[in-house]
This record gives structure tokens, sequence and C-alpha cells, in this order.
């Protein structure tokens, strides 16, 4: 199941980035985040993944996909960026990433997935507004603001003005 | 089938969805395909996240929340980055990322 | 009772006219700057006539032999403790005639000019250039030192080039102004080198110390020698060579006839009487040291001889009255050098610098008076060519008789000025050296014949026709020429013997016939065949000028020396030397300046490629760093 959905998760990024079509290039990124969402039913974090197909999956991808409605020609090609951008960019990513694979590989991990219990949504909860240790009251506020300070600035911004 | 898999592999996992994300960020011309390849790196951060909690400290539980917040974090700046371009197509019918270069010499 | 410190004010009269004139001149109405300007030098004149008696009469004799004294000297520039520029009033016998004779000829000049340039434009601009001149002349011929008198040599030429060009408007008045001083300054360079040697060598600039017997130039004469001759035969070469610019000797003659452009009362100033004889008064000046290098006076002797041979051949051929009389001018100096050249010191010895001296002094009258003159004829006939003119005698009285003295005395007949000072020269060259004196034999009867060539032909011949009836010119410029004719006919008579010699003590002169006889002979036979040919129109100058055609052609093309000079400067220096440093110059040295601007700019063109705006290529820049430094500190920091 694991190499199911990574296999998922890698071939559709690969073509999110690569696509020429606008429309299909969200698709594919809806594709990436349902898998993602799967990744975490597996490791039995079922309240985080409902969490991430709401909001990222059903969020997101949908205001995405509006403002591709509002903003392009949904027919049309994309214009790809010359080679002179690409290979560079490729090296860039082909070196980061064998890089990073390479420490990754050479440190011994102690662990594997084990057998988990199902995280309780309850504990989620309390944890949520606890505000001894563990609790995690003050970043909820914080997002709380931060979410509200987001969205009064995306409605100043998009406004239509009186010219 | 799903036990056994080892950390190293999440690892791997991540890292190549987060230098796809990086290839596309550097590479796509369209503003919204560039937020599309940012949301990709954001995600794969949230898969790191979590790989190390449920493996190395299963009791615990503060990767979930720290993704928790890395998606809401996430929504709030897709949604402003998205008023923003509909700003930019609306002065410069265009949000080819390569005609916005008023920032230079 | 030896204080003649107020000899400083007849150079500074002039110059503060120049300044008062030029600044303030048009203010007032033009004939005032005249008057101003003549009354000024009128003092100038007065005193320096005071200064020549008191010197000459009264103080100036300690056992029969004249002092030189210091009027004024202040320190200028010091170069080291023995080397240093003074500014200074020399008193001494030849600077005292030479005073004499530039007051006199310039406050004629001044008198003149209120008539000759009444209502032109530009009244005030001549009187302040024509004071300009008179300071500048002044202050050389009393410089206490070789370097005051470069100064002062330099300040002639630039009122020279000021005056000649007075025309500005006129093409050919330019040109010959800049011709003028181009080949002034060129022979100053020579010059220049001269004096460093000479000061390099001696340590000194100074007249007194460089002319004195026991002085660094004679007593102990450094020994350097370069090519064969000794450095102080280079040095009094050089200086020569700037004498001979100044003086229109050939080659470098080309200036004078070209200078009679400018208006008249200019050219009977500077080049009859005053600025062409400067070159002669620096070889008087220097004579004690010319005495020492033998070589050098030979060099003076000989190119006089030959410029005044050759001035007078071209002279027979002009039709302009003012260039026949600037050849006339250039052949007279020809025999002062060439008398400077024949002179030994002392005594008898020294009979041909006192000629020299004598003929300087009789001819700035009657060469000032025949450019007058000539001034006046223009004037009232308003052309300057000979075929325009004939038969003025009835209609210009004074002018004629004027002209006529002038014309005796420059051929050399008794009683007459010039009969005294040519013929002492005469008789210098004849005892020193036979060939210079047939030279100067001959050119005695060319003379005559050509000035009465131009006699003849101006106030007989044939009437031409005139537009209006020539008139006789006006007072101010008629009294001055009866001034200069009275000078032409007495001034034979002063005994310069007495007075201005080689070594500055007395000796007795007299007439010797066996030199002067002959030489009167040869004044009355060029007399003679001028008249036949010129009294009336005849056909006579024709014939001969067609049976010597090519001699006659080269002659009246001034022998072509003009055409040789610009050849070789635009074919030889221009094309040759010029071209290809100005080439060097406009692509080497204004190239690599170019090409360092131009790299510099391609190179920030190319480094503000960083600061496109480019959103992409930041982030680019950004992760290649984070990349590379991971890669640095995970597998090279140790």
């Amino acid at each position: 199941m694991f190499l199911l959905f990574s296999a998922v998760i890698v071939i559709f990024s690969i073509l999110t980035v690569t696509s020429r079509r606008i429309l299909r290039a969200a698709t594919f990124l809806l594709f990436v985040l349902v898998s993602t969402a799967g990744l975490y039913f597996l490791l039995k974090y079922n309240f985080l993944a409902a969490i991430q197909l709401i909001v990222y999956a059903g969020g997101i991808v949908v205001l995405i996909i509006f403002s591709i409605l509002l903003t392009s020609h949904i027919a049309e090609k994309l214009p790809t960026a010359g080679l002179l951008k690409k290979w560079p960019a490729a090296l860039v990513a082909l070196v980061g990433a064998a890089l990073c694979i390479t420490v990754i590989l050479q440190y011994n991990f102690p662990g594997s997935v084990g057998n988990t219990e199902l995280v309780n949504v309850t504990d989620v909860g309390n944890s949520l507004i606890n505000y001894g240790r563990y609790g995690y009251a003050l970043p909820f506020e914080v997002i709380s603001v931060l979410l509200l300070a987001a969205m009064i600035g995306a409605i100043v911004l998009a406004k239509k003005r009186k010219d | 089938m799903f036990e056994g898999v080892p950390l190293s592999w999440f690892l791997v996992l991540s890292t190549t969805m987060f230098f796809v994300g990086v290839y596309g960020f550097l590479v796509r011309k369209n503003l919204i395909t560039m937020l599309m390849s940012i949301e990709l790196i954001l995600n794969s951060v949230c898969i790191n996240f979590v790989a190390f909690n449920k493996i190395l400290y299963p009791d615990h539980m503060e990767g979930m929340f720290f993704t928790i917040f890395i998606i809401a974090v996430a929504a709030a700046e897709a949604s402003v980055a998205i008023a923003i371009i509909i700003n930019i197509y609306r002065r410069i019918t265009n949000i080819d990322v390569e005609k916005m270069n008023e920032m230079k010499y | 009772m030896f204080d003649f410190s107020y000899t400083i004010w007849i150079l500074l009269i002039p110059f503060f006219l120049f300044i008062l004139i030029g600044f303030w001149g048009n203010k007032f109405k033009p004939i005032v700057s005249g008057i101003v300007g003549s009354a000024g030098l009128l003092t100038s004149w007065v005193l320096s006539i005071f200064t020549a008696y008191k010197y000459f009469f009264v103080v100036g004799k300690v056992d029969d032999v004249y002092q030189q004294i210091i009027g004024y000297n202040t320190l200028w520039l010091r170069f080291s403790d023995t080397l240093h520029i003074d500014m200074g009033v020399l008193i001494d016998p030849i600077s005292v005639m030479m005073l004499i004779v530039v007051t006199t000829v310039s406050l004629m000049a001044h008198i003149y000019s209120t008539g000759y340039l009444k209502g032109q434009k530009g009244f005030m601009r001549f009187y302040s250039f024509l004071s300009l001149f008179t300071f500048a002349m002044l202050g050389l011929v009393v410089a206490t030192n070789i370097f005051q008198m470069y100064i002062f040599w330099e300040l002639v030429g630039v009122s020279s080039y000021l005056l000649i060009g007075f025309y500005y408007e006129r093409p050919s008045a330019v040109a010959a102004s800049k011709k003028a001083f181009i080949v002034t300054r060129f022979a100053d360079l020579g010059f220049l080198v001269g004096i460093l040697l000479l000061s390099y060598y001696t340590g000194t600039f100074d007249f007194l110390t460089l002319t004195s017997p026991t002085g660094p130039a004679i007593g102990t004469p450094p020994a350097a020698t370069f090519i064969g001759m000794s450095v102080l035969t280079w040095a009094m070469i050089l200086i020569f060579m700037g004498g001979a610019g100044k003086s229109a000797m050939f080659p470098l003659h080309i200036w004078l006839p070209d200078a009679m452009e400018g208006p008249t009362p200019v050219s009977a100033l500077i080049h009859a009487a005053t600025m062409v004889v400067a070159g002669v008064y620096l070889v008087a000046r220097m004579f004690p040291i010319y005495i020492t290098v033998p070589i050098a006076l030979q060099v003076v002797a000989w190119v006089g001889a030959f410029s005044s041979l050759f001035a007078a051949i071209i002279a027979c051929t002009q039709h302009d009255i003012k260039r026949v009389l600037a050849y006339s001018t250039m052949s007279q100096i020809g025999y002062m050098m060439c008398a400077l050249g024949v002179s030994g010191m002392g005594g008898h010895e020294g009979l041909g610098y006192m000629a020299s001296m004598f003929h300087l002094f009789t001819h700035a009258f009657f060469k000032a008076l025949l450019f007058l003159c000539a001034g006046a004829i223009i004037h009232a006939v308003h052309s300057n060519y000979l075929h325009e003119m004939g038969g003025l005698r009835k209609f210009l009285p004074i002018t004629h008789i004027t002209f006529l003295t002038a014309c005796l005395a420059i051929s050399g007949i008794p009683p007459f000025a010039g009969f005294f000072s040519k013929d002492e020269i005469l008789v210098a060259a004849y005892h020193h050296d036979t060939a210079l004196f047939a030279i100067e034999y001959i050119v005695a009867g060319l003379t005559a014949f050509y000035m009465f060539r131009l006699y003849f032909g101006i106030f007989w011949g044939k009437k031409q026709d005139y537009h209006h009836t020539p008139h006789e010119a006006p007072w101010s410029m008629t009294i001055p020429l009866m001034f200069l004719a009275l000078g032409a006919m007495f001034a034979g008579f002063i005994p310069f013997s007495h007075l201005v010699t080689s070594d500055r003590a007395l000796f007795d002169i007299h007439t010797e016939w066996i030199i002067a006889i002959p030489s009167i002979v040869i004044a009355i036979v060029g007399i003679g065949v001028a008249y036949v040919m010129y009294l009336k129109p005849t056909e006579i100058p024709t014939k001969i000028a067609h049976s010597l055609r090519g001699f006659y052609t080269a002659a009246y093309h001034k022998f072509y020396i003009d055409e040789l000079y610009l050849f070789i400067t635009h074919k030889i220096i221009f094309n040759n030397i010029s071209r290809p440093i100005a080439w060097f110059d406009r692509h080497i040295v204004d190239g690599s300046m170019n090409g360092i601007s131009f790299v510099t700019n391609q190179a920030s063109d190319k480094i503000k490629g960083f600061q496109s705006g480019q959103l992409q290529q930041y982030a680019m820049v950004f992760v290649s760093g984070v990349v590379l430094l991971a890669l640095v500190f995970i597998y090279l920091w140790t």
C-alpha cells in the first residue's frame, strides 16, 4: 500500500510540474494531495487525513481552479520555459535531491512503522485547548488570528476599486 | 504489509516531492502553477513531520499538530496569493512571471 | 649723480597708457585716446632725450669710457643662489641710443595715426596696441639680463601680431599676422635654446657679468664642445637664429613682406625702425662674447650680406610700394648685420660695430619717413600699386620733398645721413673681407636703383586718371614727415664714434675717400639708370624684363621661398610627422581611454543583470546557494 501511494505521489507530482495544460496540472495536484491523505490514513492519523482532504484538497485546490478560470485561457497550452532555464533548475534540483537522499540513507534511523493505535479525536481536541504541558492553546489562538488576517487581506486585495 | 516500512523510505519520498516542487517553482512561468509547486513543497514537509512523529515518538502528537498548523497556514497563504494574482491580472492582463520585473536596476 | 632710477618711467608710461586706453578708451571720443597716447609718448620722448643728454654729456664718462649703469633693478625669479632673473633698466650707450630711436619713431607714428586712421573703427584699440608695443620694445632695449630681453622679445612679437592683424576682418591680414608670429616664434626656439645653453655653462643671465672680460663667458669660457665647436659657439649661433627671425634675415624673412597688411604707421614703427632691428641690437649687446667665437661672427656677416643682396634683387621687381619698402628694410638690416660681423673689438678695429649702430640710427629716420610718405601716398591715391600712380608731384608737394630726401639718404648721397653710416660700413667691410665688400657695394647700387624707380614712378611718369584728385595729407600727417626729414638730413653729422663704440671708449674717425668716392659713384649710376628707365614711361623696363625672363619671374615671385616653405610644411611635415602623430593620438591614446570606459560599461551591464527583477532568477540563486553550502558543510568542512 505504501508503495502504491508513494508511486502515485511521485508520478503525479512530476506530472504537475511538467504538464502543459493548466487544468490538468490542477487535477494532478488534487491526486497528489489525495494520495497524501491516503498515506495519513495508513499511519492511522484519521483526523489529520480528514483535515487534509477537507482543507487542502477541497479548499485550496478548488480555490486554485477558480482562479485559473478567472485569469487564464483554459484551453491554451502553457508555454514552457526555455532550455536556459530548465537545465540549471533541473541540475540544482537533482543535485539537491541526491545530496539529501545520500545523507538520509547513510544515517541509521532507528525504527520503522510498528503496530500503532488510532489517534483519538477526543485526545486531539483536549490537547488543542490545553494550556498546560503538551497543550496547543497558544498556537491555536495565533492560527485563528492569522486566518482572520488572511481573510481580511484577501478581501481587501481582491476588491474592485472604484476607479 | 505496512508494518516494517523503515523511516528512510518516508524521508526519501518527502525529499523527492520537495525537490520536484523546487524544480517546478524555478521552471514554471504561470504564477498559479508556481503556487501549485509551493503547495507540493509544503505537503512534503507535512509528510516528513508525520513520519518522524509516528515512527520515533508514537506516544506524542506534536508532529500531527504541527502538520495541522501547516495546513492552516498554507490555506491562508494560498488565499492571499490568489488575491494578489487576481489583482495583478486586473492590472496587466497577464500572469507571466517574467513580465513582472519592476524591482530591477 | 649717477641716479638714473627715473628711467623706469620711460617704460611705465606707455604701459599705463596701454591699460588706460585699452579699458577706458571707448568711453570717450576716439580722438581723445589719440591725444592721450601721443601726449604720454611725448613725455617718454622728453625723458629719453634728457637721459641721453645726461648720460652722454654730463655723467657718463669716466676716463673717456662710458660706464654701464644700472638704473633700476629688482629680483624677479630666483632659480638658485647664483642664477636669478631680474627686471631692470640698463643704461649703456646703445640702450640710450635705442631709447631715443624708439621713442622718436613711436611719437611720430602716434601723431601720424591721428590723421591716417581718422574715423576708422578700432581707433582706440590701435592706440592701446601701439602703447603696448612701445612698452615692450623699450623693455627689450633696456634689459639688464638676457631673460628679461627674451620676455620682452616675445611681448614685442605679440604686439606685432596684434598690430599686423589690426584689420582682422581681412583674411589676408589674419594670415599675415599668424605667419609673422609663427615664424618669429620658431626662431625664438633657437633663441631660447641658446639662452639655456649659455646660462647653463656660464651660470648667469646677467649681461654685465656675461660681457665682462673677467666673467664666466669670456674670462674663463666653458670648455665643453659638441661636434667640434665649443658650446659657446653653438649658443651664440642659436641666439643669432633668434635675432635672424626677428630681423627678417634669410631664410626667416618670409613674414616681413606679408606684414605690410597692417596699417602704414605700424609698418613704419615696427617693421622699419624698431622691431626688426631687435636682432641687430641683440648681437650688438652680446658682442663681447661674439668676438671670442669668430665662427659665429662669420655666420652673422654672411647671412647679413646674402640677405641684403637677395632682398635688393627682389625689390627691383615688386609692384606694391610697401613691399618694395619691406624688402628695402630687409636689405638695410642685412647691412647692419654684415657690419657687425666684420667688426673687431676696441678702437678702430671696432669700426663695424659703430657703423652698424650708426646705420641703425639713421635708417630709423629715413625708413620711417619712407613708410609714412607711402602712407600719405596711399591715403591720397587709395591704391598700393605702382602702376596706378604717376605724376603726383603736383598734388602732394610736401610728401614729394620728404620722400625725395629719404631716397637720397638711403642711396648714400652726401650730405644726407645715409651716406655717413653706409660709408663706414663699406670701410669696415673692405678692411675685413673684400668679398663682403663687393657684395655690399653692389647692393648699394641696387638700393639707389630701386628706390629711385619708386620715386620716379610715383612722382613723375605719366599722370594717371585718378577718380578724384589726390589731395595732400592733413597737418597731423605731414608734421611727422617734416620732422623725420630733418633727422634724415642732419643725423649724419652726429659724431657717433664719440658716443657709441664697441668697447665704450671713444675714438676718432675720418671719411676714407678711397671708399667714399666709389660708393657715391655707384649710387649716382643707380639713380641715373632709374632716371632713364622710369622718368617717362618707356619700353626699357619691359624689354629688360623680357630678356631676363626666367630670372625676372623668379625674382618677381620672391624666388619661390614662400612656396618652398609651404611645400616643406604641408607635404613633408604635416603628412609625415603630424598625421601619424595625430592618428596615434586619436586612435591609441583616445582609443585606450575609450576602451577603458567601454570595458567598464560592458562589465557593469553584465553585473546589473543580477538585479533583473525576475523572481525565478532570485529563487534559483537562493536555492543553488543553499545546496552549495550544504555540500560544502557536509563533505568539505572539517
